[in-house]
């Protein structure tokens, strides 16, 4: 049975302490403190080069208070697996490990170990935290840049390609969970990771994180972009346990309303989708009209 | 006991009986014996460990990484390119003070393709912060592991046991397995300083500036520079703690030498030829030889190559006329590293003395060419009249 939790039940202890040196704004501070708050005291942490390395604080302070490696690029999911294999020999089976790497670090340079933790069930918590960019280094493409949007290597035509759909690539390895979700719902990946922690295996979470230097948009308005985002059933949010799919919060309601706003309200709010053009803007309309039938005709 | 094994299985056997925690293995020929021969003592019950199959190498030493930051006694083994691929995280474990070990089974680096033994794996690895021991022999390679572990997680500096693949790795020799008890009585159970672990968390790796920095207590932390620092002037001092290795290792296991050389014939030589591995056992042949003509000549084998114990090779060197350096690796474009690190020494110690002996570099048996004795013999022998070219010399290549 699912427990859903609310502003009032969440818990007020905090894993992350005021003044990060987060972007005013940043999505990634909310689904951080919020999923630490869920992952809770007992929990170590990997994490690499990514946003959340300089939102953690530089040496000798830190801005969170449970413990956590940080790695290489590319090692994030094999050093979760180091770290499980030793608090294996410890007797250790209490401690969870969890690991949050960005978009870069998980679609491209990080799949390779991620998908061999993945493959072996390395029982510990993934984290891909996704503003769609390289936003650390300074607004580069990633695997999961969506098609149009304006990058600091895609500086004209935007980029060309689609997003890689990373949480279809992690369900391909037969986990016991994946989950998509967003910033802007934080109840919902605070419930979900709930859910999911005595699960056995390898745990995949997929976060929308809106980024207003990354996107372009007044910091006030990230959780009304991320909102939009799932709104206009551009992104959605999910959650397949074993191996059984289910939409969750706002894009379950949206199963229940069958309305969708249109996806131009989203693109619009952002200067990274300027180039769109409105024939672009109608193709993609089309695409997501599509997908929402074929969840339409499921729930029939 | 003694027993006949293979070099892989000399250090395999020496792991299991360090009781290494976790040990991460990804294939690589002339390494996989090795971590084969691991998988079977964990699966069996043989060895409390984990025995986590990564899927590269990079990741390999990813595994180790986290898991000695965990408090886990860490191993993985390695060759060629595997041991190149994790170049970024053997960096990585030097900077963060992770006591891991390491063996690399010295073969050839592509391109082309060479599964072959020379050893420009690990010596292209030699500035990275690793201590670097080079094994002759079996016995070698299995006490040299079980000492790896204590030197290791005394100083927190990683470890590279190397030792030549084919030649050490896949053929059989007697060698004395040290008793359990013993080598429980020689390393006692890894205790970092500190460990990863909810009750006291810490943030370990963060981002270092360039500059030292106030903590929450307002005490001076230190920045990159001083943390550098500190890694340079331990490795400097791990050469005491090797000594001290020895003589702790000699006083329980009977058996013990010089921990930074491998002298042999070299009290009266004029000259002598200098190697890593086992070249220089190869090498006693030629000098047993060319004694027989009247050659005053001897052969020093350099086990500990970084940190490397210059004070203790000069002093061996001094007052001969000349040094020959075999290497089976080279630094392109200029000659072998170990040439040019013995030159360094030399200077350091003895300039102004009157008394230099000349150098001479001969690169040989790379990708895996046979190495003859006889051009062996021949190439020492020419040596010994005087300096052969400014440039390092080929033996064997066939233009």
């Amino acid at each position: 049975m699912q427990v859903k939790t609310n502003i009032l039940s969440l818990p007020t202890e905090e894993f992350v302490h005021p003044g990060t040196r987060a972007c005013t704004g940043c999505g990634l501070a909310i689904a951080y403190r919020v999923g630490l708050k869920a992952l809770g005291k007992d929990t170590i942490l990997v994490v690499p080069p990514s946003c959340l390395t300089v939102l953690q604080g530089l040496f000798p302070v830190a801005s969170t208070k449970l413990p956590c490696l940080n790695v290489t690029f590319a090692s994030t999911a094999a050093a979760a697996t180091g770290i499980l294999a030793t608090l294996k020999t410890q007797g250790n089976e209490h401690t969870t490990v969890a690991a949050w790497a960005g978009d870069g670090g998980t679609s491209d340079i990080g799949l390779q170990a991620l998908s061999g933790a993945a493959e072996r069930g390395d029982n510990f918590i993934y984290f891909c935290y996704d503003n769609e960019g390289y936003m650390n280094t300074g607004v580069q493409r990633s695997g999961t840049t969506p098609i149009g949007a304006i990058t600091a290597n895609t500086p004209f035509k935007g980029k060309l390609q689609q997003k890689k759909d990373v949480p279809a690539i992690m369900a391909a390895h037969n986990l016991s969970y994946v989950a998509a979700c967003s910033a802007a719902y934080p109840l919902d990946l605070y419930d979900k990771i709930k859910n999911c922690m005595n699960l056995p295996g390898t745990k995949y979470f997929h976060i929308h994180i809106p980024c207003p230097p990354g996107w372009g948009y007044d910091p006030r308005y990230g959780i009304k972009i991320g909102r939009l985002a799932v709104e206009t059933g551009y992104y959605d949010l999910y959650e397949i346990v074993k191996g059984e799919f289910r939409l969750t919060a706002a894009s379950e309601k949206i199963v229940e309303k069958r309305k969708l706003i249109p996806v131009r309200e989203y693109f619009r709010a952002q200067s990274r989708f300027k180039i769109l053009t409105d024939a672009q803007i109608a193709d993609i309309q089309n695409q997501i009209d599509a997908k929402w039938a074929k969840y339409y005709k499921k729930d029939e | 006991m003694h027993i006949i094994e293979n070099g892989n299985v000399a250090a395999a056997l020496g792991v299991k009986l360090c009781r290494a925690n976790v040990i991460a293995a990804y294939p690589i020929t002339p390494q996989t014996p090795l971590t084969e021969r691991l998988s079977e003592y964990v699966e069996s019950g043989e060895m409390k460990a984990e025995y986590i199959p990564v899927e590269s190498e990079h990741s390999a030493m990813a595994v180790c990484i986290a898991a000695s930051s965990a408090g886990a006694r860490a191993f993985t083994a390695t060759s060629a390119n595997g041991l190149l691929y994790m170049h970024e995280q053997i960096q990585w474990a030097s900077g963060a003070r992770l006591p891991i070990v390491m063996c690399v089974v010295n073969r050839a680096v592509g391109a082309p393709w060479n599964v072959w033994n020379d050893q420009q794996d690990s010596i292209s690895q030699r500035d990275i912060g690793w201590i670097q021991i080079y094994c002759s022999d079996h016995q070698q390679i299995i006490d040299t592991v079980i000492k790896a572990f204590w030197i290791a997680e005394k100083v927190s500096i990683p470890i590279m046991v190397c030792y030549d693949g084919y030649i050490l790795s896949h053929t059989y020799m007697p060698f004395d397995l040290p008793g359990q008890e013993e080598v429980d009585a020689f390393l006692p159970p890894f205790k970092p300083e500190y460990a990863l672990n909810p009750e006291t968390p810490a943030n370990l790796n963060t981002v270092t500036l360039p500059d030292v920095r106030l903590d929450v207590q307002g005490e001076l932390a230190h920045g990159y520079m001083e943390i550098r620092y500190l890694l340079q002037e331990e490795l400097r001092t791990t050469l005491n703690v090797a000594a001290e290795a020895e003589k702790r290792f000699a006083e329980i296991f009977g058996r013990g030498s010089d921990p930074y050389i491998e002298p042999y014939r070299c009290d009266d030589a004029d000259y002598v030829a200098v190697g890593l591995g086992s070249i220089t056992y190869q090498l006693r042949v030629c000098v047993d030889a060319l004694r027989k003509e009247g050659i005053k000549v001897g052969v020093m084998g350099v086990r500990f190559y970084r940190p490397f114990p210059d004070a203790a090779i000069a002093n061996a060197l001094k007052g001969k006329k000349g040094v020959i350096v075999f290497e089976k690796a080279l630094s392109y474009g200029y000659e072998g590293a170990l040439a040019s690190d013995l030159k360094s020494a030399l200077y350091e110690h003895l300039a102004g003395s009157g008394v230099l002996p000349f150098v001479q570099n001969f690169i040989l048996g790379i990708g895996g060419r046979e190495i003859r004795t006889d051009d062996l013999t021949q190439a020492l022998r020419t040596a010994t009249q005087g300096r052969v070219s400014t440039e390092p010399t080929w033996i064997g290549l066939k233009l």
